[in-house]
């Protein structure tokens, strides 16, 4: 009984104590680069600096004009904060042999990863896409946000910012 | 009282194994110490509603519920290598169109994982995929109720450079309840450039994969005796160089005698084959892919989407806007199908004749897909092997779509997508209607975006789809406002102009809004909905028409 009730008590202070308790590191799953071969994501690092991680997909309209028109700026994001933007493709089998070719197409810069057995994207409680984290310096998950309207890259590109100025974003 | 007991077997758990894992010496305390600081929790929440009314016009029923509502929480826990998590799902009762299967409330998903060095185990439930799939793809597309995830035991083992190896065993998922069948397998990879000294530093890069699945299922039946253990094996390759890559896979399945393929006994095989060439501003894709007999399920008995252990791919491209993607979409012929693709895309650079002062894209998309070549042999009170197929020959057309597309920026305000897609859509065999007539359509779409300023702008979508056949012409308008970072409002209305029943030719208007902050987003709706296929990530679910007001809400932290 008493195991039973401290269990109860367990269990209330880790989820009162989420806010506070959690880290917020990025989760160290296995997915695999454009050319098949593996990465763990627990090796997603940027120096110190910014680090946009957004899951996206070859069929995803809002995903892919989120990510062309970030591209568009995307050399003087970098020049200015140092950010690195990583596209987290969840194609499956159907279209994972499309995206190096549409990556390259476009001319994209960022660093590409698929994530086709949806390891990453669970690991990260993503429900659907265009959903983008933001990661500061640290390696601390500090932002999130899901869907994709035109202009909401500016209000990331703020953050970003505020992040490779070491200030903190609420 | 239910979800109570949940928790707490939930967190005897997460501490047993959480304590076992730290090393037996350390004191509770400890344990519970790091459990609370060192652990992370994160997950996600997603609950859609609607409320139906009846609309004898386009055919929404009445629901005697009148509200019905599907949601999920998801919870996973991470500690260093260690992770379990839970979910619990709830229908009350299923939306409209998803499986009726989902009825009531439960947890359905939940499981503990650790890693170590070499070393990854996992118990309860996985998914889980062996190379392209064409043998094993466990996955889940909650938007559409598809899920087959396993239930049981994963290990993955690392025993040398470059080398992995994948091993489970387990039931699959069939709604609230698990299959009868038991399915066990095991997958090695070898990545050479990795495991081969020689080859380090080689430009070339080559993974090798091999894979055996095997599923036991009793014979009960009367009529036939049956395989009670049914394997099948695949073998594949990518290879990486500069700009090309090549991914090839065969899979061969032992003689399977199925519901899907009226319970003859020939082997099934499957071969996909995609080759790439990219260079920065262009990409080239070609695949090809035939299935024979390929339909593997856990349950030899069962249909749809239920049980399937494997995964074959469609070769078709996925659209997305409204008319292209829901009308006439492909979905793939398990028992047979012979399936090419090309796609193409070019960027035109700044300052180029066509490129104009902001580039333009360019893409080209070409996709078939015919029924396997078939001689029948006639053979029911024999051998049932039921048909031979000459690889070199293709059946009946199933499936036919060339599309084009040009998207353009105009101004620093204006920026313009514009697509043409002709298809052919063989709607006796993919929906399963006799008799209808194939359909021949063509569909113009202009998607221009006019953005005011930084936060402000409006995208306008106008679709055409044009053809003799089926329910005629449809034309649909969207606008799309937007107030960046966090609101939208969108009007629409779809319009089948062209039936031949004036009194079928039916505006379907919506009207929505949506607000997101942070990783939370609500979204509201009212009006109609047609009816139509609803696919996601290349699972398609049929859709009643209905109308009314429907809420969604999604939550991930």
């Amino acid at each position: 009984m008493t195991l039973r009730l401290n269990l109860l008590i367990v269990l209330f202070l880790s989820f009162s104590a989420l806010s506070f308790a959690q880290n917020n590191e990025i989760p160290a799953v296995d997915v695999k680069k454009i050319d098949g071969t593996t990465f763990n994501t627990g090796d997603i690092e940027n120096d110190g600096k910014p680090i946009i991680i957004n899951f996206w997909a070859t069929w995803c309209s809002p995903c892919k004009r989120e990510l062309n028109n970030i591209a568009e700026m995307y050399e003087e994001w970098v020049e200015e904060t140092g950010v690195k933007l990583i596209a987290l493709s969840i194609d499956d089998a159907r279209n994972m042999g499309k995206v190096a070719p549409y990556v390259n197409g476009k001319g994209w810069e960022y660093e590409v990863y698929i994530d086709p057995n949806g390891d990453f994207k669970r690991a990260l409680g993503v429900n659907n896409v265009p959903h983008t984290f933001l990661v500061d310096g640290n390696g601390k998950i500090v932002w999130q946000h899901n869907s994709y309207s035109e202009g909401d890259e500016y209000e990331l590109f703020e953050l970003v910012k505020k992040l490779s100025e070491g200030e903190s974003i609420d | 009282m239910k979800n109570y007991s949940l928790l707490t077997s939930a967190a005897s758990i997460l501490l047993a194994f959480t304590l076992t894992f730290i090393g037996g010496e350390l004191k509770a305390q400890q344990g519970i110490d790091d459990v609370l600081n060192n652990g992370e929790i994160r997950g996600n929440f997603q609950l859609e509603a609607q409320y139906y009314q009846e609309d004898s016009l386009i055919g929404a029923q009445d629901v005697p519920e009148k509200i019905l509502s599907n949601g999920f929480l998801n919870l996973i826990y991470t500690n260093g290598s260690f992770s379990m998590g839970v979910r619990y799902e709830s229908y009350l009762n299923a939306l409209l169109g998803f499986p009726e299967g989902y009825r009531g409330n439960g947890v359905t998903y939940r499981f503990a994982s650790f890693t170590q060095e070499k070393m990854s185990v996992t118990v309860g439930n996985f998914y889980e995929q062996f190379g392209n799939g064409l043998i094993f793809r466990t996955y889940e597309e909650r938007g559409l109720g598809y899920d087959n995830m396993m239930d049981g035991v994963r290990v993955k083992f690392k025993p040398a450079p470059g080398l992995s190896l994948t091993g489970i065993t387990g039931k699959q998922r069939l709604f609230f309840e698990y299959g009868e069948g038991i399915v066990r397998g095991l997958d090695a990879e070898f990545y050479l450039n990795d495991g081969i000294s020689a080859l380090a530093n080689s430009k070339t890069q080559i993974i090798l994969g091999a894979s055996g699945i095997s599923k036991y299922q009793p014979d009960q039946d009367s009529r036939y005796v049956l395989p009670e253990n049914v394997g099948a094996v695949a073998g594949r390759v990518n290879i990486t160089h500069g700009f090309f890559n090549v991914n090839a896979e065969y899979a061969w399945k032992a003689n399977d005698p199925s519901a899907d393929n009226g319970y003859i006994y020939r082997p099934g095989e499957a071969l996909f084959v995609q080759a790439s060439y990219s260079r920065k501003g262009f990409g080239l894709v070609l695949a090809a892919k035939r299935n024979d007999n390929m339909s593997f399920r856990s349950d030899r008995t069962e249909g749809q989407q239920n049980l399937l252990i494997n995964y074959l791919p469609a070769l078709t491209k996925q659209h997305t806007y409204n008319l292209l993607a829901t009308l006439y979409p492909y979905a793939v012929q398990l028992n047979g199908e012979v399936a090419f693709q090309a796609d193409l895309i070019y960027k035109f650079d700044k300052g180029s004749v066509l490129g104009g002062k902001y580039g333009m894209d360019v893409q080209f998309n070409v996709a078939t897909a015919n029924n396997i070549d078939t001689t029948m042999l006639n053979d029911e009170r024999t051998t049932r092997q039921g048909y031979t197929s000459d690889w070199f020959k293709r059946g009946e057309l199933y499936f036919q779509d060339i599309n084009t597309q040009i998207t353009k920026k105009f101004s620093k305000k204006v920026k313009g997508r514009f697509t043409y897609a002709n298809l052919i859509y063989n709607q006796d065999v993919i929906e399963g209607k006799p008799g209808v007539p194939v359909i021949r359509a063509n569909v113009g779409i202009a998607d221009v975006t006019y953005k005011f300023n930084m936060r402000n702008s409006l995208r306008t979508e106008v679709q055409f789809l044009l053809t003799e056949q089926d329910q005629g012409d449809w034309a649909t308008a969207i606008f799309e406002y937007s107030y960046a970072p966090h609101w939208f409002f969108a009007i629409m209305d779809q319009y089948n102009y062209g039936n031949e029943d004036p009194e079928r030719q039916i505006h379907y208007y919506n009207a929505s809004m949506g607000y997101n902050n942070g990783g939370n987003r609500i979204t509201l709706s009212y009006g109609r909905q047609r009816a139509g296929i609803f696919c996601v990530g290349g699972v398609c679910r049929v859709v009643p028409a209905s109308s009314g007001l429907y809420l969604s809400l999604t939550s991930s932290f």
